[in-house]
């Protein structure tokens, strides 16, 4: 049990709860935590591209429903995860369905507007010029506007997977699921040290998806636009030129 | 960099807010104004902070006493809904809050090693005695809220279920859902194995025997949860309490705990209050906060005027 008063220094108590061997073994160990966790984040995302990005991709497109889609990925911005939670999960019970459409709500929003936004800021004269040389719409969709919008695109999902990541430990709230688990368990008893190791390896597990996220639109930008160097927009570079 | 940074920090804001605020609860800041000497002067004067548990039902009771308080003439610091037993007891110990409603079993549980004492009487008795210094523990009331294990009417004919001692003969795996700390409390998993012989699985459910928990009943999620007695659902929802024949849970009766601050005339008011408050009186009372909604503070205006303890 971990000692009352402020004094405690509880980093040095998630430390020792991180090495302790014990931690990592068994049924709950952390490791089986973390590729709960991962998993969970990871379905989640796939479920809410595999909506989004030809959503939004096809908004982008046609320009139709462009207003719709501001309207509902401001909106679904301000929705409680945890209310929407409590209510799936009145209507669907405990286990990890809950928390997951819950958070298919939550990532979606990024999700359509990186794609939307994405293929809405091709600049129009490519795309014009894609059409004069005969290409298809599919040919222009895939061809050209797919990879201009992929770093934007590519921001969406990332912007998603954080978000996705550090809220996930909610579905702990109703499943014997992930990260959360040591977050609500420490919080519950008091147990400081577990929580803050819990929330540690959260904020970890969401950097490095961060940052591999962030080398996937590095490449991406280089591939849209190979002369840049990587640093550099397109947009920057483009009024460089045509001041 | 930053943005990745700040968002790890704004997610494990969002989801401790609880714990925030706890942390700040148990930091002793919010509490730092009270004065730790009472004021010179009559008891007229005096400020007493009176807590509760994060729990419904304890902050209904908690608003009996300092409403009751206030219409003596005291000056009541509410501390409302702090949190689980781990965080306010040192507070409570520190002298920081004054008047706390507890339940005798689970507090006896924490000052006593292993108590073996179960019955009402013999529980407040070993917690009069097992209190630390500067803590006095006021009469109390003849409503009990404890810990029990419930499972469905349909579940308890099929297996033939009346007590605890019968989960032994259940031919299908059982699976309890509770709040995480049952996990590592002696009401949970362990304490089942160790009393009962029975061994269940465990499914973390954080509502506190809520909506979510009965609705996890039903659906046969899990087969047995963790409710209070003194939840109006185990009746709305026809559950069946099932009889703790080897005392597995101690008694647990509603009562306050006080400070040397709390003088004879607030100990009187707060016993007058505890001995109207019955099991029924107490299942009422979360009523109106479950179904009708009603706040806290509404609850307890109207029962202490239906019960002529103020005016």
């Amino acid at each position: 049990m971990a000692p009352g008063g402020g004094d405690v220094n509880l980093f040095a108590e998630a430390i020792a709860y991180l090495l302790d061997p014990a931690s990592w073994t068994g049924a709950g160990s952390i490791g089986l935590r973390i590729l709960e966790h991962l998993a969970f984040s990871g379905a989640v995302l796939l479920v809410a591209a595999a909506i989004g990005v030809p959503a939004g991709v096809l908004i982008g497109h046609t320009g139709r429903g462009r207003g719709l889609v501001i309207a509902l990925t401001s909106g679904a911005r301000a929705i409680p995860t945890l209310g929407l939670l409590t209510i799936f999960g009145l209507l669907l019970g405990i286990g990890i369905e809950a928390p997951f459409l819950a958070l298919v709500v939550l990532a979606l929003p990024p999700v359509l507007a990186g794609a939307y936004a994405g293929v809405e800021s091709v600049d129009r004269l490519v795309i014009g010029g894609a059409r004069a040389i005969g290409m298809t719409e599919r040919q222009i969709l895939t061809g050209v506007e797919l990879p201009l919008a992929s770093p934007v695109l590519i921001g969406g999902l990332r912007s998603a997977a954080l978000q996705v990541i550090s809220t996930a430990t909610l579905a702990a709230y109703i499943s014997d699921t992930g990260l959360g688990r040591l977050i609500f368990a420490g919080l519950k008893t008091r147990d400081y040290g577990v929580m803050l190791a819990g929330s540690l390896l959260v904020a970890l597990l969401a950097l490095v998806v961060e940052l591999l996220f962030q080398a996937a639109q590095s490449a991406a930008s280089r591939r849209a636009e190979p002369i840049s160097t990587p640093r550099t927009t397109g947009r920057a570079r483009a009024s460089e030129r045509n001041p | 960099m930053t943005t990745p940074i700040r968002r790890a920090g704004v997610a494990l804001a969002a989801l401790g807010t609880a714990g925030a605020v706890l942390v700040g609860c148990s930091s002793a800041d919010p509490l730092e104004e009270t004065p730790t000497t009472a004021p010179s002067g009559s008891g007229e004067s005096t400020t007493l902070v009176v807590g509760s548990q994060d729990y419904y039902s304890n902050e209904i009771i908690a608003e009996l006493y300092a409403q009751g308080l206030e219409d003596a003439g005291y000056t009541i610091d509410r501390q409302l809904r702090i949190g689980q037993r781990e965080v306010y007891l040192p507070e409570i110990e520190a002298g920081s809050i004054d008047l706390f409603p507890e339940y005798t079993g689970p507090l006896l549980q924490v000052w006593a090693e292993e108590p073996e004492e179960r019955e009402s009487d013999e529980v407040y008795a070993a917690l009069t005695e097992a209190a630390p210094e500067g803590i006095t523990i006021l009469d109390q009331a003849p409503a009990t809220d404890q810990d029990s294990y419930v499972v469905t009417r349909a579940f308890a004919e099929e297996h033939d279920l009346t007590t605890v001692a019968d989960l032994a003969n259940v031919d299908v795996p059982l699976t309890m859902g509770a709040n995480s700390e049952a996990e590592t409390r002696p009401n949970g998993p362990q304490g089942l194995a160790d009393v009962y012989g029975v061994e269940v699985g465990f499914t973390p459910i954080e509502d506190g025997g809520g909506p979510l928990t009965v609705r996890a009943l039903q659906d046969g999620d899990v087969q047995l949860a963790i409710l209070y007695t003194a939840q109006p659902e185990i009746a709305e929802n026809d559950l069946v309490v099932l009889e703790d024949t080897e005392g597995l849970f101690l008694a647990s009766n509603v009562v306050p705990v006080a400070s040397d601050r709390v003088d004879e005339e607030a100990q009187a008011v707060v016993n007058e209050i505890s001995a109207a408050l019955t099991s029924e009186e107490l299942i009422e009372l979360n009523r109106r906060s479950t179904v009708d909604q009603s706040p806290a503070a509404d609850i307890a205006a109207s029962w202490l005027e239906e019960q002529g303890l103020v005016g």
